[in-house]
């Protein structure tokens, strides 16, 4: 195994604020999740980018303890050199929310309908601050104000419906945020918004990691929002970590032929005369247990052959039998 | 260049009641779409852009038919825009009647419109455009992944034999490496079949690549329209600027902070 510490040096970040070892997700009799390693480093912002079914959701579940049932997770999740998956609930809760904390994609299924704004940013203030009465209600709105919600005061008394979906995504990252978590984790929390919106809500997301030295890890399908707000990036596909690395690197210069893909599928914005025509992937992405045996990507993949039959084990980059150069 | 107008917008209005929400104060009025005027020429590719609430999806119901304008006209100079005007939506899932196998599905519309002919040819004609396999017809909804299910809604909507196809988020719905294929498929359909195609999108990259000309709209009036190119290039409205500067771009980290 190796030291996360020392690993984290070698790539000139800070401390290891999170380590994940060998994570592995179940669904019933299917591995969905496979033996994810990575570390996520203090004041790091870490993209996850996968498309639907590559298990990119249920890597940020089994991190946070919150899989559902009939799921279930296997390998190590190291915070402070606890593991996380081997914990009680009972500890787990005392570190959910407040050291770890998760934004979702859609606040209005994640608030609570029946419970005004204020309450639920105080909460978790009053689990695990044991902030009451005033204090609670006053830091609650002090988190309301980071997050730029236009008049907070007023907006402590409303109810999630009352708000747009881009002040109920505000209220979600002051509630996630109330805390100064250690690691915050954000599933997909700008995919439902407008893009002015979209750009307003990570410019505040950024804000807040940077300014308190939280690692964030974002999990997207949209990769310019990954090369906006990123510094690391993982690449899921299948549920296998297929290329790793810089978003610098990564993205101008990919390794694994479904990084070149995806990036080549993404309509150009700056040509002068874009051609009508893009580059495409060929099929489709498989179902749950339906990717193919070996490298998931194989049957869609130009370069695959015999080789590929069998998984490829990621190296310091990109998993892939034959990388492009 | 031919310059045959196929739908004139005239200061086109569309007011909604909202619901009450103080039991002795006069329900308040949403004006979706205010007073817009403009031009659809034939051929021609127009993109229609606007975050939610700007009156994109009532602009669109109107060109449909689906809506009718409290102000202002739309005149179609076609023969049937019932016929003549499809649409395919973001969503197909939803789209789609999950009881109906696929063959029923896309020769509905000829069935409702009481259009004659064998069926049977413009099905497999329809499949083999969209690039479905023919064994596609027997089958559910269900069964198809979700590009596969946007075909099958394009096939339905191209079985009348259109003249405007009206994409309504076609794409957003869809994951990013299936994303290319379905529009690549529209502009391969838009070329075979002379189609003129209208894109309501919000997002902007699929906007710029797609279409020659682009209505930007907020609160339910144009603010900004021309060629596509030089709106991307030079956008005068500020709206349109905000909007441009707030797309995320690849490989801007550097440039980042």
């Amino acid at each position: 195994m190796r030291d996360s510490n020392s690993d984290a040096e070698r790539r000139g970040g800070g401390p290891a604020a999170l380590v994940v070892e060998k994570l592995s997700v179940r669904v019933g009799p299917i591995e969905a999740v496979h033996d994810l390693s990575f570390v996520l480093e203090a004041g790091q912002r870490t993209g996850l980018i996968g498309e639907s079914g590559s298990g990119k959701t249920l890597t940020a579940l089994a991190i946070m303890g919150l899989l559902p049932d009939g799921l279930s997770a296997t390998g190590r999740v190291l915070y402070k050199g606890r593991d996380l998956l081997a914990m009680s609930e009972r500890d787990l809760c005392a570190i959910r929310g407040d050291r770890l904390a998760m934004i979702f994609q859609e606040p209005m299924t994640a608030l609570n309908p029946v419970m005004q704004i204020g309450a639920q940013v105080a909460e978790p203030l009053r689990l695990h601050r044991q902030l009451r009465g005033s204090a609670a209600r006053s830091a609650a709105l002090q988190a309301l104000e980071r997050v730029k919600l236009p008049d907070p005061a007023a907006q402590m008394h409303a109810y999630p419906h009352q708000l747009s979906g881009g002040q109920r995504q505000r209220a979600m990252i002051a509630m996630a945020t109330a805390c100064s978590p250690a690691v915050l984790l954000a599933d997909e929390p700008t995919t439902a918004l407008d893009v002015t919106v979209q750009a307003q809500i990570l410019d505040l997301l950024v804000g807040l990691v940077e300014e308190r030295g939280s690692s964030l890890l974002l999990i997207t399908h949209d990769l310019p929002v990954v090369a906006n707000v990123c510094q690391r990036v993982l690449v899921l596909y299948g549920g296998h970590i297929v290329e790793t690395g810089s978003v610098d690197e990564v993205f101008s210069d990919p390794r694994h032929p479904y990084t070149r893909a995806l990036l080549d599928a993404i309509p150009p914005l700056d040509d002068n005369e874009p051609s009508r025509k893009l580059p495409a992937i060929p099929g489709t992405v498989p179902g749950l247990g339906e990717f193919p045996p070996g490298c998931p990507f194989r049957n869609r993949c130009p370069r695959a052959d015999a080789a590929c039959m069998a998984m490829p084990p990621l190296d310091e980059r990109v998993a892939c039998w034959h990388p492009l150069a | 260049m031919n310059e045959e107008v196929l739908f004139r917008a005239e200061h086109l209005t569309r007011r909604f009641r909202l619901p009450r929400t103080r039991l002795f104060e006069p329900r308040r009025v949403l004006t979706a779409v205010d007073d817009v005027s403009f031009d659809l020429t034939r051929d021609q590719t127009l993109g229609l852009v606007g975050e939610s609430g700007s009156g994109k999806t009532t602009l669109m119901k109107l060109l449909l038919g689906l809506e009718r304008p409290d102000e202002g006209r739309v005149t179609y100079t076609g023969q049937s825009q019932r016929r003549e005007v499809q649409v395919v939506f973001q969503d197909p899932s939803s789209a789609l009647d999950p009881r109906m196998r696929v063959a029923e599905i896309i020769l509905e519309p000829l069935r409702v419109l009481r259009i004659e002919g064998d069926h049977q040819e413009r099905l497999r004609e329809l499949l083999e455009a969209t690039g479905l396999p023919l064994t596609s017809a027997r089958r559910y909804p269900h069964e198809f992944s979700g590009g596969q299910r946007q075909r099958i809604a394009i096939a339905r909507a191209l079985a009348p034999r259109p003249r405007v196809l009206i994409g309504d988020e076609p794409v957003s719905a869809l994951d990013v490496s299936v994303r290319a294929q379905i529009l690549n498929l529209l502009e391969d359909l838009r070329v075979g079949f002379h189609l003129t195609l209208v894109l309501v999108s919000h997002d902007l990259s699929v906007v710029r690549h797609m279409t020659d000309r682009v209505l930007i709209m907020r609160h339910g009036k144009i603010v900004e329209e021309g060629p596509t190119r030089d709106v991307f290039r030079a956008p005068q409205h500020p709206y349109t600027r905000l909007l441009l500067d707030s797309i995320p771009r690849l490989r801007t980290q550097a440039s980042r902070k």
